[in-house]
């Protein structure tokens, strides 16, 4: 290992801070801003401080319909997600013959490939069969690709649990169904937590699919989208804005805590 | 009731294959019909054609969209301004991520490490549109950017890299350079965690060895640990590179307005209604990503993934 104090190190220590301030002070300058006086403009310095676009925001029925609209989407798409991943991992995990990889392949490529051509494929479908737009279409395209979270999540604790605990409990008489709901379902209940939580903020926040799948609905994402082509009260769009920093970011914290004993909570 | 359920089980329990197959088919069939299905109807679409005088969809194989697609030197312009922004993205942010992931697999220490790894998952995971808000906020003309600079006395420098032609532009909320920066910023996370874990995974004994057998500190990052993290740096270019080849929202929201590949798709399937073009313009992000993840395979990214 090289020394711990040269000219090295310290230019290291110092693109490595350069690199989080450039990465971090972004987010912090979006939550300052949602406290500004300032109506029309993005003044720097702020002219003042006030809690009043929180209050603007309550009010706002647009608001609260997306926010209704982004929750449902995400809870289904999630509960969806849960379901087909989590099956699939236990039908993988333990078998060789089948291709595991077609399968990790499959489950990662509605987010490999760009959101846009996930986005348009969906929509073209959807006109081609005549699918009218609904909360449907975008849960259908929002659990496609939150599966990957599940999927990874469960399959990596499934992986790091001991079999012997599954045949210890069959040894001891219990049957498929009891050692499913007694053993493995206990083990994988935080990795199901943590994917289900991440899958929650993936959706919550997808906007290139959902414009694509939407209609006229819209949801969070959607709506701040309309707000920053077409702004109407710009500092309600930062209240906004704040509230979706904390709906993504909460659930990513609570993922990584559940998931740190997995060589620390891989995605 | 319960017993039937148990009666279940058990009888799926001794066959293995049929088990197998019930509990897959759920996402086979969800993957295999909803998204490769739509995958291949557009597919399908982009070989329709558009009557130009009805604008109803002609569903009769023709390559007229293709057609369409590569006459006109403007789409020509939107498929390389694209890819080359995609490019200098991808390569910038390499040299970025590659001292921080540095930082973060050889010298932090167990205290610090989880917390530079959250450091970069968080703004991974977070907002992505509000990441992107925060920029047009920052860089706006009474923004805090131009205050800064102002501060410092720099404001010229701005002008003078504003007055650059092509890149340039009136302000940097207008031009390729707050576009790119913006990029950088948002697909930088993407890059560090893979340059990271490639990096983490080089044995300590290697580097031992490496300086047992004479190699200096620069010979042994350049001969034994470079080419072990190359792999990492090819896997994490594979986001930066895809993400920025199919974003539409950045270019809409920063630049010049000036067309990027995923806004010519939104235009020609929404206002146009012009789906076949749309479908035909969409082929060429996936066909640019297939060669690319052919060329990432060679290079070995796929085990750094």
């Amino acid at each position: 290992m090289p020394s711990k104090w040269n000219l090295g190190t310290i230019g290291l220590k110092v693109a490595t801070t350069l690199g989080f301030l450039f990465i971090h002070i972004p987010l912090f300058i979006i939550i300052m801003y949602a406290f500004s006086t300032d109506e029309k403009t993005f003044q720097f310095p702020l002219p003042g401080f006030t809690l009043k676009w929180f209050g603007v925001a309550w009010e706002r029925n647009d608001i609260w319909e997306a926010i209704i609209l982004s929750s449902q989407v995400a809870t289904i798409s999630t509960i969806m997600a849960i379901i087909l991943g989590t099956l699939a991992c236990l039908a993988v995990y333990r078998s060789k013959f089948f291709g595991r990889e077609v399968i990790s392949f499959l489950v990662i490529l509605p987010i490999a490939l760009p959101g846009i051509v996930t986005g348009i494929s969906l929509r073209s479908a959807m006109s081609l069969f005549g699918i009218p737009f609904s909360t449907w279409t975008i849960v259908i395209a929002h659990a496609t690709f939150c599966i990957v979270t599940v999927y990874n999540n469960v399959l990596a604790r499934l992986r790091r649990s001991s079999h012997s605990m599954v045949e210890a409990s069959m040894d001891l008489g219990a049957n498929p169904w009891q050692t499913f709901r007694f053993v493995i379902l206990p083990n994988i209940a935080t990795a199901l937590l943590a994917g289900g939580m991440l899958s929650f903020a993936l959706s919550f926040d997808e906007v290139i699919v959902t414009t694509f799948t939407a209609g006229q609905q819209s949801t969070v994402p959607i709506w701040m989208l309309t707000e920053f082509i077409r702004p109407r009260q710009r500092p309600v769009t930062n209240v906004v804005a704040v509230f979706v920093i904390l709906v993504t970011t909460l659930p990513i914290l609570a993922a990584y805590y559940l998931t740190k004993e997995d060589e620390g909570g891989k995605k | 009731m319960t017993s039937t359920f148990d009666k279940f089980f058990t009888f799926l329990f001794y066959r293995k294959g049929l088990a197998i197959f019930l509990l897959l088919a759920p996402l086979l069939i969800w993957l295999g019909v909803v998204y490769l299905g739509s995958l291949f109807t557009l597919l399908i679409q982009s070989f329709f054609s558009i009557d130009s005088f009805s604008g109803v969809i002609k569903r009769e194989f023709t390559l007229e969209s293709y057609y369409d697609l590569f006459r006109q030197s403007t789409n020509w312009d939107i498929i390389i301004r694209t890819t080359t922004m995609a490019f200098t993205v991808t390569i910038v942010s390499a040299i970025i991520a590659f001292p921080i992931a540095y930082y973060m697999a050889m010298y932090a220490g167990p205290k610090l490490k989880p917390i530079l790894y959250l450091g970069v998952m968080l703004p991974l995971w977070s907002s992505y549109l509000v990441k992107v808000y925060s920029w047009k906020l920052i860089m706006a003309k009474e923004g805090i950017l131009t205050w800064i600079l102002n501060e410092l006395g720099l404001l010229h420098v701005l002008d003078v890299i504003l007055s650059i032609p092509v890149i340039g532009g009136t302000s940097l909320s207008f031009s390729y350079i707050g576009m790119f920066l913006v990029f950088v910023y948002i697909w930088l996370p993407y890059m560090i965690l893979p340059i990271q874990a490639s990096l983490e995974r080089i044995p300590k004994s290697l580097l031992e060895a490496s300086s047992d057998l004479g190699g200096g500190p620069s010979q042994t990052f350049r001969k034994v640990i470079l080419p072990l993290a190359f792999p990492g740096v090819v896997a994490g270019s594979i986001f930066t590179f895809s993400l920025t080849l199919g974003d539409y929202i950045i270019p809409t929201i920063i630049g010049n307005s000036s067309y990027f590949i995923g806004m010519a798709v939104y235009t020609h399937q929404g206002t146009a209604g012009n789906i076949p073009l749309a479908a035909a313009f969409s082929v060429i992000p996936i066909i640019i990503m297939m060669v690319y993840l052919m060329i990432a395979k060679r290079l070995g990214a796929f085990d750094a993934l």
